[in-house]
């Protein structure tokens, strides 16, 4: 069985790097530069965690996951010339990975689409995915609520588009800046944050049926499923 | 009463509004917005518990033997480095003291065409005694710095924090300098100058990216560093090769001007 944790917010993480940390990844940033390739382990050991659970949260798949953190510090090593402030290679590596994450998943997107009949996709652009989640309401009494809800989170996860997602997931979970995700986003800072505002608004729309106030379960829910494991624990 | 929107409640919730107190306010007063941004609230909670898996304290460890054969042998510098102010400001340097001695070589080189041929250095020869005039300043000055730091001590014995900020400048200001020399060693094939200058300037990252006040254990930490690379002692040894190789390469100037001398007789 695969142990989950519930990391919430990585944002403190990132915010409250010491600045010795800091200086050593600067030091180790400078050694890789000069040649030292061992140097840029420290790095890759220090921050390969933090980027996991950015790249999980945005591609909600481990093996995906995975590669976005392999591939983010390939790029970072290869482009580490170009990285102007050191003292904060975390936070650039991290940018590195939103971007491959983007990347990859549009790329999968196009795969996918290249796979299916054309008719079936025409149908599933048509249809909204919210109107999707809302119709897929599952009978309480059938269902372990618990593992139902979080299914239901990953599924209206999954129907945001790359923006939202990628925007949600640097704001609500990692803490992000505005101007942060704009960078990554590549927009303004007046469209990210209408991004991250729409990534709520569907996720609301999506989840509130399911979701009690306190972001326990619905009564109705409760009821049906009381025998069900509780959540963050693996079903 | 008009309610809050909920977009307008949302931006509260995330810090992003500014009408943050009128909305507090309203809050208070209002049951029917304190629901609607408990909801929303609610969910995000939800979301929150939203598990990632775990991945183990050696994770990074696997990370690394997975990407290390991918890894190409060096860093990439990527060429957009080179256009950084700092590293412009170096190559101006450079730059000026040559363009400096092809005009002093103008100047100064036979006018007359009656007067006997005399030996004038060609382009490579310049740019590698304006190297060696450039290089055995850089490594003086980088000696100083050293110096200081290997002498200092704390001024008592219950001294917290050692002000090191003059040197921790002076090391900034050397380290684009020293990364343009060594890759000009480099290319000019002098390997036991770049490695010397590869050792230092490992030294002077470390400095440079000191705090301004570092304690005395870090001090000590900073100045075994310098005495397990040896690098003062190799600074001192090159420097005295390169003064050397600067006096040998001025004699054939001061023939030149005694020739002259003679000519003008």
């Amino acid at each position: 069985m695969t142990r989950m944790n519930e990391s919430i917010g990585s944002v403190q993480d990132r915010e409250a790097v010491p600045s010795a940390a800091r200086d050593s990844d600067a030091i180790a940033v400078e050694r890789t530069l000069a040649g030292e390739r061992d140097a840029f382990r420290i790095l890759v050991e220090r921050h390969s965690a933090q980027l996991f659970r950015l790249a999980y949260r945005m591609t909600g798949n481990e093996q995906d996951a995975e590669e976005v953190v392999q591939e983010a510090f390939l790029r970072a090593y290869r482009n580490l010339g170009q990285f102007g402030s050191r003292a904060n290679f975390g936070t650039w590596a991290y940018r590195i990975a939103a971007n491959y994450a983007i990347d990859r998943m549009r790329q999968q997107k196009k795969e996918d689409t290249r796979r299916k009949t054309p008719s079936a996709h025409e149908e599933e652009l048509e249809q909204d995915p919210l109107d999707l989640v809302a119709d897929e309401r599952p009978n309480p009494d059938r269902l372990a609520v618990n593992s139902e809800l979080r299914s239901k989170m990953q599924e209206a996860l999954k129907n945001l588009s790359y923006s939202e997602r990628t925007a949600f997931v640097m704001r609500h979970w990692e803490g992000c800046a505005i101007e942060e995700i704009a960078a990554v986003l590549k927009s303004t800072t007046t469209a990210a944050k209408n991004t991250v505002f729409r990534s709520v608004q569907k996720l609301r729309r999506a989840l509130e049926p399911y979701v009690g106030v306190r972001g326990g379960l619905q009564p109705q829910a409760k009821a049906a499923g009381a025998a069900t494991d509780s959540l963050g624990t693996e079903s | 009463m008009n309610h809050f929107t909920e977009e307008e409640l949302i931006a509260y919730r995330n810090g992003e509004t500014t009408q943050r107190e009128a909305i507090a306010a309203h809050l208070t007063a209002c049951s029917a917005c304190r629901a609607e941004l408990e909801r929303i609230e609610a969910v995000l909670h939800a979301l929150d518990n939203l598990p990632v898996p775990e991945r183990g304290a050696d994770y990074g460890r696997a990370v690394w033997q997975q990407i290390a054969p991918r890894l190409p042998e060096k860093a990439g510098r990527g060429w957009r480095v080179w256009f950084a102010p700092r590293h412009l400001l170096a190559f101006g340097s450079v730059a000026a003291m040559v363009a400096l001695a092809f005009v002093a070589g103008r100047l100064v080189g036979p006018k007359n065409p009656g007067t006997p041929p005399v030996p004038v250095a060609d382009a490579s020869q310049v740019r590698e005694r304006v190297l060696v005039v450039a290089v055995g300043d850089h490594l003086g000055k980088s000696e100083m710095v050293l110096m200081e730091l290997a002498n200092a001590a704390p001024q008592h014995p219950g001294q917290k924090e050692i002000n090191i900020s003059a040197e921790q400048k002076r090391a900034e200001d050397l380290l684009d300098a020293n990364r343009l020399y060594r890759e000009t060693a480099k290319q000019g094939g002098d390997a036991a100058l770049a490695s010397v200058l590869d050792d230092l300037e490992r030294v002077l990252t470390d400095v440079a990216h000191s705090p301004d006040e570092i304690t005395p254990a870090r001090l000590a930490t900073l100045q075994k560093r310098i005495e397990a690379h040896g690098i003062l002692f190799k600074v001192r040894v090159v420097g005295k090769e390169l003064q050397d190789k600067q006096r040998a390469n001025s004699e054939p100037t001061k023939t030149e001007s005694d020739a002259k001398e003679r000519n003008k007789a």
